[in-house]
């Protein structure tokens, strides 16, 4: 057992940073909003967190409070110009938004241009990185036992009647593209530190659409859904070798899949099952 | 000169909401006062659903002032409105279509403190002859008539001032609407102000106190139910006035 974990720890690792990932979307998709650039925030937290331990030695703590923080400012300036943004214009405006970003970082001197930076410490072990999802998830469940949670929730379901009923739905939708962003940053931190080198693609849209699938499987509203759903899309190409290389063939497949024949993913066959 | 009287309900005066270069409503003042049913009626495009559109800051107004037990409450966020006192239904019904029928309930508390228990919920349902619906079956599942009146318990939950009803007995057969009708009364009779649109005059005749008239966004009759039905001003503007001179 123990020789099975040293020998997949790598796999493990990129378990806890994907479900960290699909948390930050459901947390935007919990209130209705596509919005795509989860991917983006993560790379801002990723060279940060990679530039301040590589030029100035910081340790990984304080790398991951302050990649986090510059991906929740991100997410907050964003969040400004696209408060009238619904649905697929919102989609198509933060994945544009991701799309400069890992342009920018492709031309630029500090991040090392498409080469990416190397030589990143790779001090984020499971411990820490699990460690940072327990965190995470613990604090959303607080979140989810408070009025707020309420909130979220009447303001996908109709943002117009949420306001008729007194929920400052503007607000909603600002804390949790900001939330989603801090989230986003810290498995971009834990990213970075536990994979020795990054490049501009590694946050480009691929991976948002690794992220996107991983919800849309899971169930759009279901933060436990997100979570399951990025394990079954992780341990799928390495449960089944050949698919390895066809990634994003049986991403695509599995898609069309759920929202074909279970749109409301697994948490909704789940509830469907319990009923 | 009087002092002006502070009403406890709500009051609209001189006010007006174009949309680009169209004037939508023009010069509407009216109140509703606590406790009172005051139905606003008018053909297809005079104005009405604008004119609640405007009380409850979804539009914006253009002049004039609207006023909820004295204070102004033009020109801020809707959900400030909301919570100063105003509650409202739909034209076509928007419920928290996926949540269960308790939640919708208690999501119109949003506002308040209190925490909504089963009992409370039960007691709120009551009021709008709902007993017999399933508190966990998801808002969208339940009967047409049922999700109209599900959306009023919604609106009674905040505890408001004044209830503003969009065409709430629309796709209700004539017994729906009796039940209705009661229904209204028992709220306003609880203390509760009431703008109620309807196209059904059956229900504006049953429920309502007072009627303004509204026609190309403006006010051409006011007054008792009875009298406003033999307005001639009332009948051209829905019958037309050739048919008036046949």
């Amino acid at each position: 057992m123990i020789s099975f974990f040293t020998s997949h720890s790598k796999l493990f690792d990129q378990l806890a940073i994907n479900a960290l990932l699909a948390l930050s979307l459901s947390v935007c998709l919990q209130a209705g909003q596509l919005a795509l650039a989860q991917a983006a925030f993560m790379g801002i937290a990723a060279y940060i967190g990679a530039i301040l331990a590589v030029s100035a030695g910081l340790p990984l703590l304080p790398c991951i409070a302050i990649g986090a923080l510059a991906s929740t400012l991100a997410a907050m300036l964003l969040a400004l110009p696209v408060r009238g943004l619904r649905g697929v214009f919102l989609a198509i405006a933060t994945i544009g938004f991701g799309e400069i970003l890992r342009i920018v970082a492709n031309n630029l001197k500090l991040t090392g241009g498409g080469e990416g930076l190397s030589q990143i410490p790779s001090d984020a072990n499971t411990f820490v990185i699990y460690g940072a999802l327990i965190i995470v998830c613990i604090a959303l469940y607080l979140l989810s036992r408070t009025k707020f949670a309420l909130a979220i929730a009447l303001t996908r379901e109709d943002e117009t009647a949420a306001r008729g009923v007194g929920v400052d739905t503007a607000g909603v939708r600002f804390w949790t593209l900001a939330l989603g962003g801090a989230i986003a940053g810290i498995a971009g931190v834990l990213y970075a530190h536990s994979n020795f080198f990054i490049t501009p693609a590694d946050f480009g849209f691929g991976r948002m659409e690794q992220i996107l699938v991983a919800c849309v499987i899971g169930g759009s509203t279901s933060a436990i859904g997100a979570v399951v759903g990025s394990i079954v899309l992780t341990l799928l190409p390495e449960t089944i070798r050949f698919l390895a290389d066809y990634r994003e063939v049986t991403n695509g497949a599995i898609l069309l899949g759920v929202v074909l024949f279970a749109p409301q993913g697994i948490a909704g066959l789940w509830r469907r099952a319990k009923s | 000169m009087a002092a002006r009287e502070i009403m406890s309900g709500l009051e609209l005066d001189g006010v007006a909401v174009r949309y680009g270069g169209v004037t939508a409503v023009r010069d509407v003042a009216l109140a509703v006062e606590a406790g009172s049913v005051l139905g606003l009626i008018g053909p297809n495009g005079a104005g009405k659903t604008s004119l609640i559109n405007a009380v409850t800051g979804i539009v914006g107004i253009d002049a004039g002032s609207i006023r909820l037990g004295g204070k102004r409450i033009d020109g801020i966020a809707p959900h400030r409105i909301a919570r100063a006192g105003i509650a409202r239904t739909y034209q076509n019904i928007r419920l928290f279509g996926a949540l269960d029928v308790r939640t919708n309930v208690s999501a119109g508390a949003f506002t308040q403190s209190k925490v909504f228990d089963e009992r409370a919920v039960r007691a709120l349902l009551a009021r709008v002859d709902l007993n017999e619906v399933d508190l966990d079956a998801p808002a969208a599942s339940i009967s047409y008539g049922d999700q109209r009146r599900l959306e009023i318990a919604r609106a009674l939950a905040s505890n408001p001032t004044v209830i503003l009803l969009d065409e709430p007995a629309a796709g209700m057969n004539p017994v729906e609407t009796a039940r209705l009708t009661s229904i209204i009364r028992t709220i306003a009779a609880s203390g509760i102000g009431m703008l109620l649109i309807e196209h059904d005059m059956t229900l504006v005749r049953a429920a309502c106190d007072a009627v303004v008239v509204l026609n190309f966004g403006e006010v051409i009759a006011r007054g008792t139910p009875a009298s406003i039905a033999v307005d001639p001003l009332v009948i051209e503007a829905y019958l037309g006035a050739d048919t008036v001179a046949i």
